[in-house]
Formats: structure tokens, C-alpha cells, sequence
């Protein structure tokens, strides 16, 4: 990111010097951003947080491969040395076990917010620029999944899709598919606005098409949203994929989730605390990391729309 | 305006004919209703041709269809699995829903918008600071998390130093409660505060930070510097000139929000056994009874559909600059 430009300037021969001006400004534009979100403490507080979890849990995962499966002797030991979380009924290390889930929620998350990322610029952007009758056809699936909610829906498909057995991939592809909406709208708000400005004119009297001017002029203008709200998907997906697991309709054993885990563990939270503070504690940590991320970005990239600071 | 309305009702009228197709056509093909019944080798053929006669499953899925929509034309949703007839049912469970739904969603609109308000006077400080904290700690709990971690840790523990059940986690009354509704007020309070907080928390964050940004935005207006430096009081300028421009946009967002609400309820009434909607819809879903399934939809549907409709024409009433055309 901290490329020196004063350097690469002087080196650039005179044709490209128009080209080279252009992304030194986008650059510094980033560089700004990055410096704003280094400086914003909660996020880079979330951000560190988020990665040592997630850089424990691989290494964890990667050196003990079949610890979160294997049975021990122990049973329901309290958080000690061995058993950093201590162990569920059947001697299950519930440190492995909530390392391993907490890896499979984040994967689903980022899956999901792939997704919803690709799916919702597309759709968001094609409403927003073509207007009309993409527009309609849109908005009215948008409005459809405003007004049912998505729990009762993915309720509903994940009960479907359960005979053919229920794969991680499945409930991330599921929640994918339902969760774009929301980036859809957002785009195709800015997209709105952005499509009549004179760029945008300059560019379809020099020939542009319709696809160019979407993604070479469009989506670039609108990558702050973008970012920002796929940051929020992300921890909206692993709510939802925690609570379809916490359901038994999501994740089920032989995989593991932390919202399965919170599942098994609150028959016995009064005497076994440990079997739903851990896994609960993990999960709301994993989630509010995302939270702070995403409002760290929010600030860096698009400082007029910040919802939370002054 | 009224031609306002009736654009939107029609609107709506279509998205929800088009969410009850393709539900019907999801649960229809994910599986058969009578396959213990069929998997019993004891049950006489006759008797399963008999069942499938009565839930039209020896239909096409069109026809069947068919039968439903003009059934709820009518206003007949069909009956479940075991014969009874869905409408009434609907009903029974929704009393016992809005029992938690209806408080809640109340105290969490008093709770946010005052929250909300006194975090961007405070802007800033620590008050703000501990506020917005809060607000994201919740945003970011699971609502299953926060129902048993109430459950768990202050049902239990209080109930069990008092030696007697003071807050009830299972029901949404006690089987055993007799007398008027006025005695029986301490048995549902025993019952409907948990849950009822469950969702408060479920609820209220977004819109204590959604509040508290709109009173910010109203505070940095001009005509606000100029009440100030007419010498007219802080409070004063805060009660009439702030406050009356920035209560309005957040009933956007919590007749939006009236879906999550539903959504959380399911939840809720899953941690303390209430056999509300929620729990209704879940076995419903379980046991691939589709009139179930399609009657809990469009109601929620409906229900949310009308809160928007009522947001829109409340903002409109709000702010005489908004006009609908």
C-alpha cells in the first residue's frame, strides 16, 4: 500500500503521466483510509482480536487435527490446565471443540458474504443503472425478503435441504442466496445518484457499454459501501448460521459450530457453567470483532456516513 | 394519498401471492408428511390412500395449490396434519406471542429513543461512550445467548435463593393459575419478564445508535445554531427544535425492523417453552405441515406489510414536508 510514488513518477515516461496522476490520487485516497483505520482504536482492537483467534484456532486445527472429535477419559471437568475449557459429558475437549467451530462459523461467514458481496453489487448495480423493468423485478424480491423474516425462511429451506444431509456448504450457500438483499439496495441507491453524474456521460459518449461503465466507473465509486456492508454481513451471517445451529437445523453433529455447541451445553449450564460460557463468549466475541471492523471501516472510507462517532 | 395507499396495498398484495407460490412449492417438494405413517408396516393401505385423500396429496402440487388460495380467499387456511382446522389455531398462538411481542417492542421503543437522545447530548463523554458500547455489545449477542444466559444466570440463581419461583422460565402462564385476570397479574409478570426482556435486548441497539446519529445530524443544522444564539436555553432548544425533527425518521427503522422482531420471537419462545407462533411455526416446519407453514408466513407477511404502510403514513402526518404521490 505504501508505495513511494515520488520515485515512480520521475521514472514513468510523459505519456503515461495523466494515468500515473489519477492513481496516485486513488492510492493517497486509500492511504488515507488505512492511516484513519490504524488510528481508530476499537477496530484495530477488533482486527487483532479477530485474526489471533482465527491464527489460533488454524494452527490448533492444523497441529491436532482430530482433537475436537476425540473422546477423552475425563468428564465434565471444569476449565483446567489439560482442559482449557474443560469437557462435556462425554469427554469432549471443549477447548478443541469451540476452536474448531469458531473456524467452521468464520468460514461460513465468509462464504456467505462472498456471496452476497458478488450477488448484491451485481443485482444492486443493474437495478440501479438500467432502471425500469430489471429495477422492478428486483425490488420486488428485495421487498419480499423485507417482509418475511429471514429466520422463518431459512427455517424453512434448511428443513428442506436437511434430507439430503446438511453440509457446511449448504447452510452457507443457503444463507448466501437470502442474505444479499441488503447490499443490493445500498448499491443501487448510490448507483442512482452516480449514474447521473457527468463521468458517467463522458464515458458512454466515448462508447462505453453498459458492463463497462458498471464496473469501471460505477462499482469503483461505490467500494466504500461495498466494503463496509459485506464487513456487515459477515457478522450478520454468523448470527444467523448460530442460530439455525442453536435450532439443531443448521450445523449438526458430527460437524461442529458454536451455536451448536451453545445448543448442547445449556442443559447443563447451571451445574457445568463452562459447557455454555465458553462457546456463547466465543461466539459473541467473534461477532463483535466484525462489528468494530466494520465500523473502523466505515469511518476510514466513508467518514459523511459514519453511524456511530460524532 | 389514499391513491398512495392503494398502490401500496397492491403492491404488497403481489409480493405476498408470490412468497405463498414459491413456499408452497418448497415445502411441497421437500418430502412427504406421511412417511412415519407409511414406514409402519401395520398400517393398512386403505387408511394411507384415506390420509392422503384428506390433505389432497393425491393431487398435483398446482391443484393443491388451487385448493389452498381459493380456501383462504375464503378465509380458510386448511387444516394441519392431524385434522384441526389452521385459522383458529393461528390464533391461539398469536394471543400468546403478542404477549411478549407487543411489550417488548414498547418498552424497547421508550428505552432506544431515550437512550438514543441522551448519548448525543452526551457526545463524546463517557455516558456516549458506555452507551454506543453497550448498544453494539447487544447488536453483536445472538438472541438465544441472551435468552439463557437470563434463563440460566438470574432465573435460576434468584429463584433459587428465594427457595420459591419468582420469575418463571417455562410457559407463558402457569397451568395451575386460576381466579380473574387481576389475580393472575403476579403469575404472568412471573412469566412475561424474561422473555420480555429477551427481546428488548434482541431489539432495541440498532435503534439506540440509529436515534442517537439522527440527533446528532439534527443538532449540526443551522436553525439549531440559531435558536441557540437567539439565547434561547439549551433544553429548551433540545425539547422543541432538535428533538421533534429527529424522532421522526426512526419509525422507519423499527416498522422495518417489526420483521427481525417476529424472527426473534421464534427464539425466544424456543428458550422459555412458550408455545406461541414461534415454537407452532417449528413444528409446523418439522413435521412438513404446510398449511402451517404457509399460514405463520403470510401472517407475519401481513403483519409487517401493514406496520410499513402505518410507518409510512405516521411519517407522513410527522412531517408535513413529506408528501406521497
Amino acid at each position: 500500500m505504501s508505495i513511494n510514488f515520488g520515485q515512480a513518477m520521475s521514472d514513468v515516461p510523459m505519456v503515461d503521466i495523466d494515468n500515473s496522476g489519477l492513481s496516485e490520487e486513488i492510492h493517497g485516497q486509500w492511504r488515507m483510509a488505512l492511516r484513519r483505520f490504524r488510528r481508530d482504536r476499537l477496530a484495530m482492537f477488533g482486527l487483532i482480536t479477530f485474526l489471533t483467534i482465527l491464527l489460533i484456532a488454524t494452527i490448533y486445527t492444523f497441529v491436532n487435527p482430530a482433537g475436537w472429535s476425540e473422546l477423552t477419559t475425563s468428564f465434565n471437568q471444569p476449565p483446567s490446565w489439560n482442559h482449557l475449557f474443560g469437557t462435556t459429558g462425554s469427554g469432549l475437549d471443549l477447548f478443541s471443540a469451540c476452536l474448531k467451530g469458531a473456524q467452521q462459523d468464520v468460514i461460513i461467514a465468509f462464504v456467505v458474504a462472498s456471496i452476497s458481496m458478488v450477488l448484491g453489487t451485481i443485482a444492486g448495480g443493474v437495478a440501479g443503472y438500467y432502471k425500469g423493468s430489471i429495477d422492478a423485478v428486483v425490488m420486488r424480491f428485495v421487498d419480499l425478503l423485507l417482509v418475511i423474516p429471514l429466520l422463518a425462511i431459512l427455517i424453512v429451506l434448511s428443513r428442506i435441504f436437511a434430507g439430503s444431509g446438511n453440509s457446511w456448504w449448504m447452510i452457507a450457500i443457503l444463507i448466501g442466496l437470502l442474505s444479499w438483499t441488503y447490499i443490493a439496495r445500498l448499491v443501487r441507491a448510490e448507483f442512482l445518484s452516480l449514474r447521473e453524474r457527468t463521468f458517467v456521460e463522458a464515458a458512454t459518449a466515448l462508447g462505453a457499454g453498459g458492463r463497462r461503465i458498471i464496473f469501471k466507473h460505477l462499482v469503483p465509486n461505490a467500494i466504500g459501501t461495498i466494503i463496509v456492508n459485506t464487513t456487515l454481513t459477515v457478522s450478520g451471517a454468523m448470527l444467523l448460521e448460530s442460530t439455525l445451529s442453536f435450532l439443531g437445523l443448521g450445523i449438526v453433529p458430527p460437524q461442529v459450530s458454536l451455536g451448536m455447541l451453545v445448543q448442547e451445553g445449556q442443559d447443563s449450564a447451571t451445574t457445568q457453567p463452562w459447557l455454555f460460557a465458553f462457546p456463547a463468549g466465543m461466539l459473541l466475541v467473534l461477532i463483535l470483532c466484525v462489528f468494530f471492523i466494520g465500523d473502523g471501516l466505515q469511518n476510514a472510507l466513508d467518514p459523511r456516513k459514519s453511524r456511530s462517532r460524532a | 394519498m389514499l391513491r398512495f395507499i392503494g398502490k401500496r396495498l397492491v403492491m404488497s398484495l403481489g409480493v405476498l401471492w408470490a412468497a405463498s407460490v414459491l413456499v408452497f412449492i418448497m415445502v411441497a417438494n421437500s418430502g412427504d408428511p406421511l412417511f412415519d405413517l407409511k414406514m409402519n408396516p401395520l398400517t393398512p393401505k386403505a387408511s394411507i390412500l384415506y390420509r392422503e385423500h384428506l390433505l389432497h396429496l393425491d393431487k398435483s402440487i398446482p391443484e393443491r395449490y388451487w385448493i389452498w388460495f381459493t380456501g383462504v380467499l375464503h378465509g380458510d387456511f386448511g387444516k394441519t396434519l392431524h385434522g384441526v382446522p389452521v385459522g383458529p389455531q393461528l390464533f391461539t398462538h398469536m394471543a400468546v406471542t403478542m404477549k411478549m411481542v407487543i411489550p417488548a417492542l414498547l418498552l424497547a421503543i421508550v428505552i432506544a429513543i431515550s437512550l438514543g437522545v441522551y448519548s448525543a447530548t452526551k457526545r463524546g463523554r463517557w455516558q456516549d461512550k458506555g452507551v454506543t458500547f453497550t448498544s453494539f455489545l447487544f447488536l453483536a449477542t445472538p438472541v438465544f445467548v441472551v435468552g439463557l444466559f437470563l434463563k440460566f444466570f438470574v432465573a435460576i440463581p434468584i429463584d433459587q435463593h428465594f427457595q420459591k419461583v419468582i420469575l418463571s422460565t417455562a410457559g407463558d402462564s402457569s397451568p395451575t393459575a386460576t381466579g380473574g385476570f387481576f389475580q393472575r397479574i403476579p403469575d404472568m409478570l412471573s412469566h412475561m419478564t424474561l422473555p420480555t426482556m429477551t427481546l428488548v435486548l434482541a431489539v432495541f441497539s440498532s435503534w439506540v445508535i440509529y436515534q442517537r446519529s439522527t440527533v446528532l445530524d439534527t443538532m449540526d443544522q443551522d436553525y439549531v445554531m440559531l435558536a441557540r444564539s437567539k439565547g434561547i436555553s439549551k433544553r429548551r432548544v433540545l425539547v422543541r427544535h432538535i428533538l421533534r425533527n429527529a424522532l421522526i425518521p426512526v419509525t422507519t427503522v423499527i416498522a422495518l425492523d417489526f420483521a427481525g422482531l417476529l424472527g426473534g420471537a421464534v427464539i425466544t419462545e424456543t428458550v422459555y417453552s412458550w408455545n406461541g407462533l414461534g415454537l407452532w411455526f417449528l413444528n409446523g416446519v418439522n413435521a412438513l405441515d404446510i398449511n402451517v407453514v404457509l399460514a405463520y408466513l403470510m401472517f407475519t407477511a401481513t403483519t409487517v406489510i401493514i406496520f410499513n404502510l402505518l410507518a409510512d403514513l405516521a411519517y407522513a402526518v410527522l412531517d408535513p414536508r413529506i408528501r406521497y404521490s
